[in-house]
């Protein structure tokens, strides 16, 4: 569980962030939206720790950001899975290498306990006979899905994803999404999403966090989104024509 | 940004550096991959540039001193100094400025640009330490054995150019190198390139760790820290020898 609570962050004397309170639960994916500017990376990005807050508090699992030691820091690290827009693997290392780097470094095991962790965990991401390619031999979604591999063979509490779906094509975009939504039920992760895909927010989006210039102006459910008359989420989720007439149709269901 | 303000930030870049490894089985690789990329790789450049350019000093030296009243043997003696004094330690330095300088930057500075740094934060890993404290190990360890086989190979070179051109006979560059010889000197080089592979594996790593932008940001930090490397490299040059030999 993560609790944000009047969350604040600027740069240069500019405010990005204005005051943002809201909450993520384990087992749900989260997802943050908002155009581009509107503070979603540096909202992110201050959940994961690589930005300090200015003010507010962020509270993971009863544990507050401002209350941490260097050892519960150094612990939540360990905690945490992050998967970047650009996958961010190792250029140098094989895809076995970047996924076995963190049990490498924060565990005692011996080499071929480790091995079967990431044998275990690229199953999982169904990325089977990839151990010795490097990141450049890889497919888009390939590396998201070492991506995926990496920040979860901790088996981490949180897992945060910087639009996981950017750069992949529409089908490929739908397998990562799902099994982001899998690795969250299965492992009961709190997992919190930045994204600008809106087919990702119908799909996954058990709550659907909207910001705008820094501010939180809405939140619910994917199921809530179609029918708020939130002006700002409307003109935002429903811009295309296709997502418009999708609403409507959705609502006449209903 | 100021230069005071690169100073202090490259100040506390190097308190980040020097901090305990978190798993020494993880430095032992990276130690041991620098060591490869630093300095195995650069065997090959060191030993064709020192061979050819202890030849020239040779053969530059012998026509330079054409007089019946100086004995050849100063010929060896004299390329034997330039070699040892300044040729293999700072020279050597230099290109291994650009080789090395420019790979430690582009590296660094393309994690940097992907992500993959901040993946490291991340995952809660000392960024600069497993990054950089690899590099200063392997070059201030490996580079000392590569300007000693510099040293070999440019002397080499010269008895080679004189055997080959005539000018002055091996015998007589063989009497000069032997001549006075001062294992000091030998320490002065070795005391310099310490140095200067630190400036080598630090001042490219600080360009490459704090570049902003993309790739083309990446292409000037390389190119601005072998500018400055050279540069810090022939300042502190100047020093040393004001200090270890005045």
């Amino acid at each position: 569980m993560i609790e944000v609570n009047n969350l604040r962050k600027g740069f240069n004397g500019v405010e990005i962030l204005k005051g943002i309170t809201t909450s993520f639960k384990p087992g749900e994916t989260s997802l943050i939206i908002g155009q581009s500017g509107s503070g979603k990376t540096v909202f992110l990005k201050s959940l994961i720790g690589l930005h300090t807050p200015e003010e507010g508090t962020i509270v993971y699992d009863g544990l507050a950001n401002v209350d941490m030691t260097i050892e519960d820091r150094r612990q939540f690290r360990q905690e945490l899975g992050m998967v970047f827009q650009g996958s961010a693997l190792f250029d140098s290392q094989t895809v076995e290498e970047n996924v076995m780097f963190p049990l490498k470094m924060f565990t005692k095991k011996p080499e071929d306990e480790m091995l079967d962790r990431v044998n275990f965990v690229l199953n999982r991401v169904n990325l089977e006979n990839s151990n010795k390619k490097f990141p450049a031999e890889l497919s888009g979604g390939m590396q998201k899905r070492v991506a995926i591999a990496r920040a979860i063979v901790m088996n981490p509490k949180f897992l945060f994803c910087d639009e996981p779906n950017s750069g992949l094509d529409p089908q490929t975009a739908i397998v990562i999404d799902n099994l982001i939504k899998e690795i969250t039920d299965e492992y009961k992760i709190t997992t919190v999403i930045n994204t600008h895909d809106m087919n990702s927010v119908m799909e996954i989006g058990d709550k659907i966090v909207f910001l705008k210039n820094g501010v939180k102006a809405w939140e619910g459910s994917h199921k809530e989104i179609f029918k708020t008359d939130n002006e700002a989420v409307v003109d935002f989720v429903y811009s295309s024509n296709l997502f418009k007439k999708v609403r409507q149709a959705y609502l006449n269901d209903i | 940004m100021n230069y005071i303000e690169h100073i202090g930030k490259y100040v506390t870049m190097l308190k980040q550096v020097f901090t305990k490894p978190q798993r020494a089985r993880v430095f032992r690789e990276a130690l041991f991959r620098e060591i490869d990329e630093l300095g195995h790789k650069s065997i090959g450049i060191i030993a064709f540039i020192s061979f050819f350019i202890g030849g020239v000093i040779a053969l530059q030296t012998a026509l330079n001193l054409e007089s019946p009243f100086i004995p050849k043997s100063l010929i060896g003696f004299a390329a034997k100094r330039s070699v040892i004094l300044e040729f293999a330690p700072t020279f050597c330095s230099i290109i291994l400025a650009g080789k090395v300088g420019s790979y430690i930057t582009s590296s660094i500075g393309t994690m940097r640009v992907t992500e993959q740094i901040d993946a490291l934060e991340v995952m809660g890993i000392n960024s600069l330490n497993y990054l950089v404290l690899p590099k200063i190990i392997a070059t201030v360890f490996f580079y000392p054995f590569l300007i000693i086989l510099g040293m070999f190979l440019g002397i080499f070179g010269g008895w080679i150019a004189g055997v080959i051109s005539g000018l002055f006979s091996g015998m007589d560059f063989v009497t000069g190198v032997q001549m006075d010889f001062d294992p000091f000197l030998i320490t002065y080089a070795l005391i310099k390139t310490v140095v200067f592979a630190f400036l080598i594996a630090t001042v490219p790593s600080y360009h490459g760790y704090y570049v902003k932008g993309g790739s083309l940001e990446v292409g000037k930090a390389s190119t601005q820290s072998v500018v400055w490397t050279t540069v810090l490299i022939v300042i502190a040059n100047y020093f040393l020898t004001q200090m270890l030999l005045t």
